[in-house]
C-alpha cells in the first residue's frame, strides 16, 4: 500500500488536499482535508442580527447570494415576515442568476479541463476536447465568460452587484423593477438562452429539460456529430472512459426543494433513500465533530445548539470541517440530489441504472441549467412593476430561527438564537460540508470518500486524474464549508 | 497577440477570504478576463481557479521561483493572512505541503517584483478579520489602517514599491485589471498610490460622485427604509459620500453599483470597515445629525445647507423619496 497527498487541489473553490491509500491500483482510503479555517461562526456571536446580511454572504465569492437568502431567511422567521410576490420572484431570479452562473463556471472552467491533461494525450478524443476545453487557451474558456459576464448583467440590474450584495432582505429584495427594466431582463436572459441553444446543449431548453431517461438522452446524442455542443462533448468523452463508473455514491440523496413559487417550491425538496421520497427530518440534523480540530469533540449537536471553537491542529483530526449527518447517516447533496428528490425522469433514471456518478452528476447540473433559465424567464414575466417588493419588520430581542436554502452546490442552512437583541449563536451548514465531510465518531467516510474508495490509479501518478474527475464531480466550495 | 513585447507572469495565490474577488474578476466586461490580461501583457503562471495545473506541478513552480530558475513579476494574493492559532499560521496550511501559507508568503513576496493584495482581506484584513479576530487574520502589509501586516512596514518588492492594495469587498474586476494593465505597461510610480497604498486610479473618486440618489442627497430627502429611492445618509447607514471608490461612475456588472441595488454603501475599500462601530444600515446621529458627515466639508456649513436644503425640498422628492419607484415624475413644462 501507498499514500500519496494531493493538494494544492486547484479549480475547486477554495482549500483542499486529499490524502489517498492507494493498494493494487486502486483507491482503498481517502481522507478529505479543508486545510483552512475562517470562524464567521465565532465572529458573528455578540453582533446585531442584522449585521449577518453583511457578513454571511461573504462567507463565500461564489455562492454569496445562496448565503444571503438563508440568512434572510432566518431572520425573517425571528421577524415574522416574508416577502411580496415581487421580492419573491425577484428572489428567485437573483438566486437562479447565480445557481446556472456557477453550474456554468464549473463545467467549463473547473471540470472540463481535465479532458485536456497530458496523460489522455493518446486517446482519440483528445486533440478535440483540448482545443475545446484547455485552461485559459481553449475555445470554449473563452468564449463562456463574455457569455456568463452578460448574463450576470442580471445581478448589476437586480442585486447592484455580484458578488456580496445587500440586496436581498427578509423581507424582500431592495431593488424594485419598472417595466423597461422588466423587458430588460428578459431580454438579458433571451440572449443567454441563444448561447445555451447554440454552445452549450445544441438544442432547445425545452428539449433538453424533456429528456426522460438515459436512451432518450443517447438518442438525441447519437443523432448528430457528437462534438456539436460542448454538452454532447462531455457525453462523447464520458463514454469513451465510461465516466459513469467512476465516483460511485451511496445513493441516498437531500435537497431542501428550491425556489419560491406561489404554492410551494419549483424543485421538491425531502430525502431520497431506497426508492422512497420523504420530507426531510431538519431535526434529525447533527454535526459530529470526532475528525475536526474543533473542541467539544464527543458529542454530535443539531445546529441549532452547535458549538465551533477551533483546536489547535493535531493527529486527532484532519480537516476543518465538521461532519453534519441526517439521522446519523451520510447524505449527498447537490444537483444531483436535487433533481433526484424532486422526480425528474432522467436523473431518475440515470440513478437507476447507475447511481450517483461523475457523469450522472455533470448531467444533472446541465439539466437543471435548461430547466432553471426557463423558469427563470416566467419569473421575470410574472413580475408586476408598481407592486412592492420589500416588506419591513421588527428584530425581536428574543427569538430562534432557521434559514434553508439551495445552493449550486446543495443543502445550505444558517440557524440563529438571539438574546438580549444580539447574536447568541450562529451556525451554518454548507453544501460541501455535507459532501466533503471527515469520518465521524463511528469512523463512517464522509460523501466524497466513500465515493473515492475503489478509484483506479495510474502507477506513478502524484495528482490522480480520476481522482480529480471524482472530486470534481461535486462542484466543491470548501470556502463555504470552512465557514 | 499582443502589443508588448515582455510579458508578465503572474502567480495568484488565495488565503483566509472567500474567493469572491476572484469570482467579480471572472465577470470583467468589455473585453472579458482573459482578452484583458493578454492585451495586458500578462501570462498567467498559476491561479487556482482557472489553470490546469494541481499538487506537485504547482509546488514544482513555487520551489523555483524560491531558488531564482523561475522570474516572478507578479505575486497576487486574495484574502487575508491567517497567522493563528497563537502565532502559528496553522489555520491555514498550504495544501500538499504541511507548510502555512503565512510562511509561502513571507518567502514568496520579496521574489516578486510587484506585489498586489487584491480585495480587502489581504490588503488590511478585511471581513475576515471582524468580530474579535479569531483568527489574527491580517493584511499583507496593514493591518487594519496601522502599516505592518505580514511583510512589514519597510517592506518593497522588487520594482520598489510597496504592496499595493487594491482594496474592495469585493475589487471590481477593473480595479485589478487596470493596475495590472498599468504594471505591465509603464510600471507604477508611488505617486499613483494613495496614503494607504491603494491605487489612486479608483480612490481619487468617491462612491458618492454619480450616485443617482444625488438629488435626494441635495435635497435631504430621504429613504427611511432599503428599497426606497431617497438619500441612504440620513437613516440608513450610507457612507458614499466618505468611500473612496469609483463604485457610481464605473458601475458593477454593467448596470449597477450598490446605492442602485437599493441599499448603503457600507464603505468597502476602507480599512476596518467591517467593525464600522454601529450597526451596518443604521447611520449613528449625534443630536441629530449624522456623525459620518463628507470628510472634507466643514460642518457647521454642512448643517446650515442641509437645513436650507430641507426647507426647500420639492414635494416630487419628498414622496418619491419614500417610495420603490417613481410615484411623482418631474414636471413637464408649460408650452411657453
Amino acid at each position: 500500500m501507498s499514500r500519496r497527498v494531493v493538494g494544492p487541489f486547484n479549480r475547486v473553490e477554495g482549500d483542499l488536499e486529499i490524502t489517498l491509500d492507494v493498494e493494487g491500483a486502486k483507491v482503498r482510503e481517502a481522507r478529505v482535508s479543508a486545510p483552512l479555517y475562517r470562524g464567521f461562526e465565532q465572529m458573528l456571536v455578540g453582533r446585531d442580527p442584522s449585521d449577518a446580511l453583511v457578513y454571511t454572504p461573504r462567507i463565500c465569492g461564489i455562492c454569496s447570494v445562496a448565503q444571503s437568502v438563508a440568512s434572510a431567511r432566518a431572520l425573517g422567521m425571528l421577524m415574522g415576515i416574508a416577502a411580496p410576490d415581487n421580492g419573491r420572484l425577484a428572489t428567485n431570479l437573483v438566486l437562479a442568476n447565480e445557481n446556472v452562473a456557477d453550474h456554468l463556471t464549473h463545467f467549463y472552467l473547473f471540470f472540463m479541463p481535465d479532458f485536456t491533461d497530458s496523460i489522455y494525450a493518446h486517446a482519440p478524443w483528445h486533440a478535440a476536447a483540448a482545443a475545446r476545453f484547455a485552461a485559459v487557451k481553449g475555445a470554449a474558456t473563452r468564449a463562456v465568460l463574455p457569455a456568463r459576464a452578460e448574463f450576470l448583467r442580471l445581478m448589476g440590474l437586480l442585486a447592484g452587484k455580484w458578488p456580496h450584495s445587500l440586496a436581498i432582505q427578509p423581507g424582500g429584495t431592495t431593488r424594485a423593477v419598472a417595466a423597461q427594466e422588466r423587458v430588460r431582463l428578459l431580454a438579458l436572459l433571451h440572449g443567454f438562452r441563444g448561447f445555451l441553444e447554440a454552445t452549450l446543449f445544441g438544442a432547445e431548453l425545452e428539449m433538453v429539460s424533456e429528456l426522460d431517461s438515459d436512451a432518450a438522452l443517447m438518442a438525441w446524442f447519437a443523432a448528430g456529430d457528437p462534438l456539436r455542443s460542448d454538452f454532447t462533448h462531455f457525453l462523447h468523452i464520458a463514454e469513451a472512459l465510461q465516466l459513469a463508473r467512476l465516483g460511485q455514491g451511496r445513493g441516498r440523496f437531500m435537497s431542501y426543494g428550491a425556489y419560491d413559487e406561489h404554492d410551494g417550491p419549483l424543485f421538491q425538496g425531502g430525502v431520497w433513500q431506497d426508492g422512497v421520497h420523504s420530507a426531510v427530518p431538519v431535526e434529525a440534523i447533527a454535526e459530529d465533530l470526532s475528525h475536526s480540530w474543533l473542541e467539544y469533540r464527543s458529542t454530535p449537536r443539531h445546529p441549532c445548539d452547535g458549538v465551533t471553537v477551533p483546536a489547535v491542529p493535531d493527529g486527532h483530526g484532519y480537516s476543518w470541517c465538521k461532519a453534519p449527518r441526517l439521522g446519523g447517516q451520510v447524505v449527498e447533496v447537490g444537483a444531483l440530489a436535487r433533481q433526484m428528490v424532486d422526480g425528474h425522469p432522467l436523473v431518475r433514471d440515470l440513478v437507476a441504472r447507475g447511481g450517483a456518478n461523475v457523469r450522472s452528476r455533470v448531467i444533472a447540473r446541465a439539466l437543471e441549467i435548461a430547466r432553471v433559465v426557463i423558469a427563470m424567464e416566467r419569473w421575470a414575466k410574472e413580475l408586476r412593476p408598481g407592486e412592492p417588493f420589500c416588506h419591513h419588520g421588527e428584530l425581536p430581542d428574543i427569538a430562534q430561527g432557521a434559514g434553508l436554502v439551495e445552493a449550486a452546490r446543495g443543502s445550505l442552512g444558517h440557524w440563529l438564537s438571539v438574546r438580549n437583541g444580539r447574536i447568541h449563536n450562529y451556525q451554518i451548514i454548507a453544501p460541501t460540508t455535507w459532501n466533503f465531510s471527515p469520518r465521524d465518531a463511528d469512523g463512517v467516510p464522509g460523501a466524497l470518500e466513500q465515493a473515492l474508495v475503489g478509484t483506479p490509479v495510474h502507477e506513478g501518478e502524484s495528482n490522480p486524474i480520476t481522482v480529480q474527475h471524482v472530486v470534481r464531480s461535486f462542484d466543491p466550495c470548501m470556502a463555504c464549508t470552512v465557514h | 497577440m499582443s502589443a508588448h513585447e515582455h510579458r508578465l507572469n503572474l502567480l495568484w495565490l488565495q488565503s483566509g477570504g472567500c474567493g469572491g474577488c476572484s469570482m467579480s474578476l471572472l465577470g470583467a466586461e468589455a473585453p472579458s478576463l482573459l482578452t484583458a490580461l493578454d492585451g495586458a501583457g500578462i501570462e498567467v503562471l498559476w491561479h487556482p481557479a482557472l489553470s490546469a495545473e494541481n499538487g506537485t506541478d504547482v509546488l514544482d513552480r513555487f520551489e523555483r521561483i524560491l531558488r531564482g530558475e523561475l522570474v516572478l513579476d507578479i505575486l497576487c494574493l486574495e484574502g487575508a493572512v491567517m497567522r493563528g492559532p497563537g502565532g502559528s499560521g496553522l489555520f491555514h496550511v498550504l495544501a500538499g505541503t504541511g507548510r502555512p501559507m503565512a510562511a509561502w508568503l513571507e518567502a514568496l513576496a520579496p521574489r516578486a517584483r510587484h506585489v498586489l493584495a487584491v480585495g480587502s482581506c489581504a490588503a488590511f484584513g478585511g471581513i475576515s478579520s471582524g468580530g474579535g479576530n479569531p483568527t489574527e487574520a491580517c493584511g499583507l502589509q496593514y493591518e487594519g489602517d496601522e502599516p505592518g501586516g505580514l511583510l512589514g512596514e519597510a517592506f518593497h518588492s522588487r520594482s520598489g514599491l510597496p504592496v499595493v492594495n487594491v482594496a474592495g469587498c469585493p475589487v471590481h474586476p477593473n480595479w485589478v485589471l487596470e493596475t495590472l494593465a498599468q504594471l505591465s505597461l509603464d510600471g507604477l510610480d508611488a505617486t499613483a498610490l494613495d496614503p494607504l497604498n491603494r491605487p489612486r486610479s479608483y480612490t481619487d473618486h468617491l462612491v458618492h460622485h454619480g450616485c443617482p440618489r444625488n438629488e435626494f442627497y441635495e435635497y435631504k430627502a430621504s429613504a427611511e427604509h432599503m428599497s426606497e429611492l431617497g438619500c441612504m445618509m440620513e437613516h440608513l447607514g450610507c457612507m458614499g459620500t466618505q468611500a473612496h471608490a469609483d463604485c457610481n461612475t464605473r458601475l458593477w456588472n454593467g448596470e449597477g453599483s450598490c446605492l442602485r441595488g437599493g441599499f448603503a454603501c457600507i464603505n468597502c475599500t476602507r480599512p476596518g470597515f467591517e467593525e464600522p462601530g454601529h450597526v451596518f444600515g443604521l447611520t449613528r446621529k449625534i443630536a441629530g445629525i449624522p456623525v459620518g458627515l463628507p470628510t472634507d466639508m466643514p460642518k457647521a456649513w454642512y448643517v446650515a445647507l442641509g437645513s436650507l436644503a430641507k426647507a426647500a425640498t420639492p414635494p416630487r422628492l419628498k414622496q418619491n423619496a419614500v417610495a420603490d419607484h417613481i410615484v411623482v415624475p418631474p414636471k413637464t413644462g408649460d408650452k411657453t
